[in-house]
C-alpha cells in the first residue's frame, strides 16, 4: 500500500471530505449506541433532535458553540504557525479568573469605577492572563527548543490548582455556603441576552466578529503572511528575513488572548461566576474545533456549532435512551480522527501494490 | 554471459510517467553507464532494480532467475549491491562495525567479528580498497567512506554494483581512485552500474552507455566511439546554447571578508566553522569557492546572507558593515540564492505570488498599514514569472503553491525574487550570492541560471559562487579560492589552477593562504 501525492487536488474532493468524515463518524458511532442497547436510528434522532430540532435545543447549542468558537480560534491561529498550544484550557480558567479579580462584586475583590470603564478592562484583563501563561511556553520553544505541547499542557494543571486555590482562598464567595465558587460578576457586566428565554448572550456576537477578524488577518495583513510563512515553513521564513520569534511571541499572544477572552466570555454571559468545573474541556475541545476546521477561522464558527450540538444533543438523547454521554466525547473524537483522515485522502491517492514476497 | 537483464520497466507517479519501458542488459565485466538529465528516470530506474519500488510492469531477471519485485533483500541475496549518493553509514561505528550492520541475525549470542575481520581485510586486499577496519568512519573522507559503501557491498557478495552519481562529492583525485578501483572489479568480473550526468567520466570509465530521457531508453551505444556532443543530443533532445558573458573590467570591491571566524556552535569541536577567511569580490566578476561539502561552505553562505554573525574579523557590503539580519543584507542590495531551494528559498504551501514577495512583502510597494496589496503583489510576480521564464503557472495561475514548480521553475522564481528587487527599483543588486545554484537542475535550467548569473554581472553585480561542482566552476568563475576545514585559500585567476591542483587544495594538501596580498593586488 502507497500513498502518492495528487498533482492536483480537486477542490470538490476537498470540500467533499468533512462531509464524508462525518457520515464515517456516525456510522463508527452507530456500534457504540447499538452496543449500548439503544435503538440506533432513534438514538440519532433524538441526538439531532437535541442538538438543533428546536429552538430550545438550538439556543443551548449556540451557547455551547460560543466559548468553543473562542478556543477554536485560539487553537487555530496557533497551529496555524506550528505553535501547538495545547493550554486553552488553563488559559481559559485564568482568563475568568482575571475577569472576576477586575469586575467582581465591590466588597469583593473588584474594582469600584464605572462599567463602560470596567467592561473593557475585564476583557482585557481575561485576554491578558491568557496570553502571558501562553508567552512563558512560546519564548521557551523559540529560544531552547522546548516542546509547547508539554509545557502548555502541564501548565493546565497549574492553572487549575491555582484556580482551585484562589477559590477556596481570597476570592471565594462567602455567601457560597462554603461552595468552591468565586464571588460573582457585577450585574453591570453580565453580557445582555441576545434572544429572549435563552442563554444565548452577546457573547457569541463577539466570538462571530472575532472569527471574521482573524480570517481577515491571516488573509489580508502582512501579520497573517507572516504566521502562514512561519508556520509552512521557518527556515525559509527567516530566510527570506521574517522575525520567526517574533511571529512567535505574536501568535502566542493572540491564541492565549482569544483562549482568556472565552474564559471571561463564560462568566459574563452564563455563569456569572468562576467555579472548577464552568468548562467541560473548552480549551481541549477547541483544538478538535480547530483541526476539524482545517484551521480556517469561519469554518471554526461551524465547527463549534456542530461540536456543541453533538454535546448538547447527546445530553438529551442519554436522558432519553440511556446511552451514555461520553457518546458525544467518542464522536467528535472519531469525527476527528475520520476528518484527518479524509483530508489526507484528499490530498493523497491510496495505491494498493501486490505484497512483496520473500524469495 | 548476461548476469542482468530488465525487461519493459513502466513505473508511473501521479502524472509523470518515471519509466517507459526500458529494457537493459548487463554483461560480466562490464561498467554500464546509465545516463540522463535529473529527472530522466535514472534513480527510479534502479531503486525498482534494487527493490525500493515496484514497478508497475516488467521484470528483472538476475543471472538468470527472476526477482520478485520489491524484495530490497531478494535483491541483495541475488548479488545486486548499490552505493547510493548519500552514504548509509553509521558516523559514531567503526568501518567494521558498518560493514557488518544487519549482516548477523539478531538472535546469535555470539557475534562473528573476527571471521567479518577477516573477511574485510581479504576483500579488501583483493580489491585494491585499503581501509582501516577499526577506524571511526565519522573520521573518515568522502572518499574513505565511499570505499567503505562499496566494501560492504562487495563483503556481502555482490556481483553488480550500481554506484548512484558516485563522483558528485568526490575531489578530481578521489575520483580518480575510484575509476581505478571499477578497473580492479571489473577485472575481477564484477559488473557496474554507473550512473552519472557528467558526460567526461561517462566516457572514460564506461564499457556501454544507456542514455535515458524523459523516462524514456533513448539510445544504447559502446563508448568507444561517442562523442560529448552527441551524448548531450541524445541527453538533452535538443540544442542547448551555453551561457555566453559579456566581459567588462572589474571595478571596485563590493564584499569583502577580512579575517573572518565563526565559532563551532559546539565547545567541544575545536575547529571553527570559518578560521580566517579572506576574500574579496569585486563588482563584474564571478569569484567561485570550491571545496567538498562540509568544510565550512554552509557557515560562509550564512554569513553572507545574512544570517549568522562573524566570532572574528569583519563583513563589508559596499563599504558598510551590515546588521546579521536577512533584511539588512536584502537592504543592501544583496541577491541571495540558498542552497537548499525547497527548504530554505521557498515556502512550497505559500502560493507562486507569495513567494515571490517573500523578501519585500513589508516594502510600501507591497504593504500598506499592515495590509499586504495583493494586486500590487501579484503584478509583480506576473512580471518575475514573464521575464524569468517561470513555466508551470499558467495552468493553476500565480495562486497555487509553489510547491507544484518544478525544481528548475522554482529556481528561477529564487533567483528573478533575488535580481528584480523592488518594483520601483533603480539600482540592480550589488552583489550576488549563490549557493550551489544549479545543483540538481536539468541543463536548460543550468544555462538559464549560469546566463543570469553572467548578465547581472555584466551590469556591475559581483557574484560569489559557492559550488561543488568543479565544471560549474570552471565555466562561470573569474578567480577561485578553495575551501578547507574552514580555512580559504587565496582566489587565483581561473587561468592559473589546474584540476589537479584544486583537487589538492580541496584535500587540504596545498596552502595558498599566504598568496592572498599578492592575489588581490593583481
Amino acid at each position: 500500500m502507497q500513498l502518492e501525492r495528487r498533482a492536483e487536488p480537486s477542490r470538490a474532493l476537498l470540500v467533499a471530505a468533512p462531509f464524508v468524515a462525518v457520515v464515517f463518524t456516525l456510522l463508527v458511532s452507530s456500534l457504540l449506541v447499538a452496543w449500548a442497547g439503544a435503538p440506533v436510528g432513534r438514538a440519532y434522532a433524538l441526538l439531532l433532535e437535541g442538538g438543533f430540532g428546536s429552538r430550545f435545543a438550538l439556543t443551548e447549542t449556540l451557547t455551547r458553540a460560543t466559548p468553543l468558537m473562542l478556543t477554536g480560534l485560539a487553537a487555530a491561529v496557533a497551529f496555524r504557525a506550528r505553535l501547538f498550544n495545547i493550554g486553552a484550557e488553563g488559559q481559559l480558567y485564568l482568563g475568568a479568573l482575571a475577569a472576576v479579580a477586575v469586575g467582581g462584586l465591590t466588597g469583593g475583590t473588584g474594582l469600584d469605577v464605572s462599567p463602560w470603564l470596567l467592561m473593557p478592562a475585564m476583557l482585557i484583563a481575561a485576554m491578558l492572563a491568557g496570553a502571558l501563561l501562553l508567552l512563558g511556553p512560546a519564548l521557551l520553544k523559540s529560544r531552547f527548543g522546548v516542546d509547547e505541547v508539554v509545557t502548555t499542557l502541564l501548565a493546565n494543571f497549574i492553572v487549575l490548582l491555582f484556580v482551585s486555590a484562589m477559590l477556596d482562598g481570597p476570592m471565594k464567595d462567602p455567601s457560597a455556603m462554603g461552595w468552591p465558587q468565586s464571588v460573582a460578576l457585577q450585574d453591570a457586566l453580565q453580557f445582555d441576552k441576545l434572544i429572549e428565554r435563552s442563554r444565548v448572550h452577546t457573547g457569541l456576537l463577539l466570538a462571530l466578529a472575532l472569527a471574521v477578524g482573524l480570517w481577515a488577518l491571516l488573509r489580508f495583513t502582512t501579520l497573517g503572511f507572516e504566521i502562514r510563512a512561519v508556520g509552512a515553513n521557518p527556515r525559509a521564513a527567516a530566510f527570506a528575513g521574517m522575525a520567526v520569534t517574533g511571529t512567535m511571541v505574536k501568535v502566542a499572544l493572540l491564541s492565549g488572548a482569544l483562549a482568556g477572552l472565552a474564559g471571561a466570555v463564560e462568566v459574563a454571559g452564563r455563569t456569572g461566576y468562576v467555579t472548577l468545573d464552568m468548562s467541560p474541556g473548552y480549551g481541549y475541545g477547541g483544538i478538535v474545533i480547530a483541526m476539524l476546521a482545517g484551521l480556517n477561522p469561519l469554518a471554526v464558527v461551524a465547527a463549534a456549532v456542530f461540536v456543541g450540538g453533538i454535546q448538547v444533543g447527546a445530553d438529551s438523547m442519554s436522558r432519553a435512551v440511556a446511552v451514555p454521554t461520553y457518546i458525544a466525547d467518542v464522536i467528535v473524537a472519531v469525527a476527528l480522527l475520520a476528518m484527518l483522515v479524509a483530508t489526507l485522502l484528499a490530498q493523497y491517492r491510496l495505491r494498493l501494490t501486490p505484497r512483496a514476497r520473500s524469495a | 554471459m548476461t548476469v542482468l537483464r530488465l525487461e519493459g520497466i513502466s513505473k508511473r507517479f501521479g502524472a509523470l510517467q518515471a519509466n517507459d519501458g526500458i529494457s537493459l542488459e548487463l554483461a560480466r565485466g562490464e561498467v554500464l553507464a546509465l545516463l540522463g538529465e535529473n529527472g530522466a528516470g535514472k534513480s527510479t530506474l534502479v531503486s525498482i532494480l534494487f527493490g525500493h519500488y515496484v514497478a508497475d510492469a516488467g521484470q528483472i531477471e538476475a543471472f538468470g532467475r527472476v526477482l520478485p519485485p520489491g524484495d530490497t533483500r531478494a535483491a541483495l541475496n541475488a548479488g545486486i549491491g548499490m552505493v547510493h549518493q548519500h552514504f548509509t553509514l553509521a558516523d559514531n561505528l567503526s568501518v567494521l562495525d558498518n560493514v557488518m550492520l544487519g549482516t548477523e541475525p539478531l538472535w546469535r549470542p555470539v557475534s562473528g567479528r573476527t571471521a567479518a575481520r577477516t573477511r574485510l581485510l581479504a576483500t579488501a586486499a583483493k580489491f585494491g580498497l585499503g581501509v582501516n577496519p577499526d577506524a571511526r568512519v565519522g573520521d573518515l573522507s568522502v572518499g574513505e567512506r565511499q570505499r567503505v559503501e562499496i566494501l560492504k557491498a562487495l563483503v556481502r557478495g555482490a556481483r553488480v554494483l550500481i554506484l548512484d552519481e558516485p563522483t558528485a562529492v568526490l575531489t578530481p583525485q578521489e575520483s580518480e581512485s575510484l575509476f581505478a578501483t571499477l578497473g580492479q572489479l571489473v577485472a575481477e568480473g564484477l559488473s557496474v552500474i554507473f550512473i552519472s550526468h557528467k558526460l567526461d567520466e561517462v566516457l572514460r570509465v564506461s564499457h556501454r552507455i544507456a542514455v535515458l530521457r524523459a523516462g524514456r531508453l533513448v539510445a544504447t551505444l559502446p563508448a568507444s566511439g561517442a562523442t560529448k556532443a552527441q551524448l548531450a543530443g541524445l541527453m538533452v533532445g535538443r540544442e542547448v546554447a551555453p551561457a555566453t558573458r559579456v566581459a567588462r573590467p572589474r571595478g571596485e570591491i563590493v564584499c569583502e571578508l577580512r579575517n573572518a571566524g565563526v565559532a563551532a556552535a559546539d565547545r567541544r569541536d575545536a575547529r571553527p566553522l570559518l578560521d580566517g577567511v579572506n576574500l574579496a569580490v569585486h563588482a563584474g566578476e564571478v569569484v567561485a569557492v570550491a571545496g567538498v561539502s562540509g568544510n565550512g561552505q554552509q557557515a560562509l553562505a550564512e554569513v553572507l546572507c545574512g544570517l549568522r554573525t562573524l566570532s572574528a574579523g569583519s563583513l563589508h557590503v559596499a563599504g558598510q558593515t551590515l546588521a546579521a539580519t536577512p533584511r539588512a543584507f536584502i537592504a543592501a542590495g544583496v541577491a541571495r540564492v540558498p542552497e537548499d531551494r525547497h527548504a530554505v528559498g521557498a515556502i512550497g504551501d505559500l502560493a507562486v505570488w507569495e513567494n515571490a514577495v517573500l523578501e519585500r512583502y513589508r516594502s510600501p510597494a507591497f504593504a500598506r498599514a499592515g495590509v499586504v496589496r495583493r494586486d500590487a503583489a501579484q503584478a509583480h510576480a506576473r512580471r518575475l514569472v514573464e521575464r524569468f521564464d517561470v513555466r508551470g503557472v499558467e495552468a493553476s495561475g500565480l495562486g497555487a503553491p509553489a510547491r507544484r514548480l518544478s525544481g528548475g521553475n522554482l529556481q528561477k522564481l529564487i533567483l528573478g525574487r533575488a535580481l528584480l528587487g523592488d518594483p520601483g527599483a533603480t539600482q540592480a543588486p550589488r552583489l550576488i550570492v549563490a549557493d550551489q545554484p544549479t545543483w540538481g537542475l536539468d541543463v536548460g535550467a543550468v544555462a538559464y541560471v549560469h546566463q543570469q548569473l553572467f548578465d547581472a554581472c555584466a551590469a556591475g553585480a559581483a557574484v560569489l559562487l559557492i559550488s561543488e561542482d568543479l565544471d560549474e566552476i570552471f565555466a562561470l568563475a573569474d578567480r577561485i579560492a578553495v575551501m578547507h576545514q574552514g580555512r580559504l585559500g587565496a582566489a587565483r585567476p581561473a587561468a592559473a589552477w589546474t584540476l589537479g591542483e584544486i583537487g589538492l587544495a580541496m584535500t587540504g594538501h596545498a596552502g595558498h593562504a599566504g598568496e592572498w596580498e599578492s592575489a588581490n593586488a593583481a
